[in-house]
């Protein structure tokens, strides 16, 4: 059986590693290779590297930075921020990145889902999906939390499972830095809805948050970002934990 | 001298990356003399197997690796591309190992089998050398092979598959070495060294 899987998110602006709460107030966390080697020997099965201040001239920034992180890790890694074309998918993989996430531009042209899939291989299309709670209804956010889209949130993890993607990555933004705990009902909802793996994101705060995740809803992944970065959780500890509350984890 | 056969699909670089903590001497090429010159190939893949077959015969090294009696390592879809056929665009592959890849049933399991899994040695291998049984490789991928005659180990995702194959010469891992931490680099450490 395939193990649950402990994902440090790296926010990065300009090659540091940035967190704020609910998508704003960033704060410094450090050098994103020297926290990724870190991550790397303290047992994390895979990191997410997210880049919040992409844009076209940014790119060659992100290469490099994705060039510098392979050289540094031997565990597999997500790329995401700004990407929208299949060149800028092919860049990026032969950097060395294992996956691409994809964000706003699949809420723009959804046969990108279906184009890199074909080409790349499901398993390297991650579908990130941002989502906050207007009117009791699950809203997708794009451009990094700041602009609402009709799509709503269940229906939107079903569309892209369809379209080809390999695995979703979900956010709750109104979790999102908050240390309340991911947003159960919501994740018991879509890993119920989809066949493809889903990775908790937003509201991590303790080790019962992540058991919960993996016990109520059966997420294959979960993903924190804060928690770890400043020192407040060793992977290694949350790993022992997870393994004497019977979730199978790779030690 | 190691040639990375570089056919257009795939994670080259991550496998070089590995390649330079061992400090092993290597080449990433796509041309047959160059290959020819080498000890032993590597033969890695991520994609599509339809695609990736169609790339092989395009740069004429289909025949080529099929006849080769050099020590390969097929990583990924590069260890399936050594089955008959693939069930994944329904193409005929290499033929090294028997049967045809499938494909993992997503009414009972979650595709692609996504994550870090055991791997159970079946039979003595070289590739395994200092290797603990049942220790964690990272897996990403839809498509698996059957246990067969050639399997050295297994791993289960729903069913049983083959996490590696070897006949003779060809040796293949469903996972990727190069992503599995040390038990990874040590597999391909075996590799150069031993095989």
């Amino acid at each position: 059986m395939v193990s649950k899987r402990i994902i440090p998110c790296l926010d990065v602006k300009d090659g540091r590693v940035v967190k704020g709460t609910n998508f704003v107030n960033l704060r410094d966390a450090g050098s994103a290779v020297e926290l990724a080697e870190r991550y790397y020997k303290e047992g994390a099965d895979e990191l997410v590297f997210l880049d919040i201040t992409a844009t076209e001239e940014k790119r060659k920034t992100l290469v490099e930075l994705v060039t510098a992180v392979a050289k540094a890790i031997r565990i597999p890694f997500t790329v995401g921020g700004g990407i929208s074309t299949l060149e800028d998918i092919d860049v990026l993989l032969k950097a060395g990145a294992d996956k691409i996430s994809l964000n706003s531009s699949i809420v723009k042209n959804p046969e990108l889902i279906t184009q890199a899939a074909g080409r790349f291989g499901s398993q390297a299309v991650v579908a990130a999906i941002d989502v906050k709670t207007i009117n009791n209804s699950y809203k997708v956010f794009i451009k990094g939390g700041k602009e609402e889209t009709a799509l709503e949130g269940i229906q939107w993890c079903n569309r892209v499972t369809e379209l080809g993607a390999g695995e979703i990555l979900l956010t709750s933004m109104d979790r999102d830095g908050t240390r309340n705990g991911y947003d159960l009902n919501l994740l018991t909802t879509v890993v119920k809805n989809v066949s493809i793996p889903v990775i908790a994101s937003g509201g991590a705060g303790s080790q019962k948050d992540f058991l919960d995740a993996f016990v109520t809803a059966n997420v294959d992944a979960c993903l924190a970002a804060g928690l770890f970065h400043y020192n407040e959780l060793g992977i290694a500890d949350l790993k022992k934990y997870l393994t004497e509350n019977n979730i199978r984890v790779r030690t | 001298m190691i040639a990375l056969i570089d056919y257009g699909a795939g994670n080259i670089e991550s496998v070089a990356n590995a390649l330079n903590d061992l400090n092993a001497r290597f080449v990433i090429t796509n041309n047959e003399k160059e290959i020819l010159d080498a000890d032993k190939i590597i033969f890695p893949g991520v994609g599509e197997a339809s695609y990736a077959v169609k790339r092989l015969h395009l740069l004429n090294l289909f025949s080529f690796l099929q006849m080769t009696n050099k020590p390969l390592l097929g990583i990924c879809l590069g260890m399936q591309l050594l089955c008959c056929r693939s069930a994944e665009g329904n193409v005929s592959c290499l033929g090294v190992f028997p049967g045809s890849t499938e494909i993992f049933d997503n009414t009972k399991t979650k595709v692609p089998h996504m994550g870090w899994n055991q791997v159970e040695i079946l039979k003595q291998s070289k590739l395994f050398n200092g290797i603990p049984d049942k220790s964690f490789f990272y897996f990403a991928h839809s498509y698996y092979v059957p246990l067969n005659q050639f399997s050295t180990a297994r791993t289960n995702h729903e069913t049983f598959f083959s996490a590696s194959c070897e006949r003779d010469n060809f040796y293949g891992v469903q996972f990727h070495p190069e992503k599995s931490g040390e038990a990874g680099i040590q597999l391909i450490k075996n590799f150069i060294e031993k095989c």
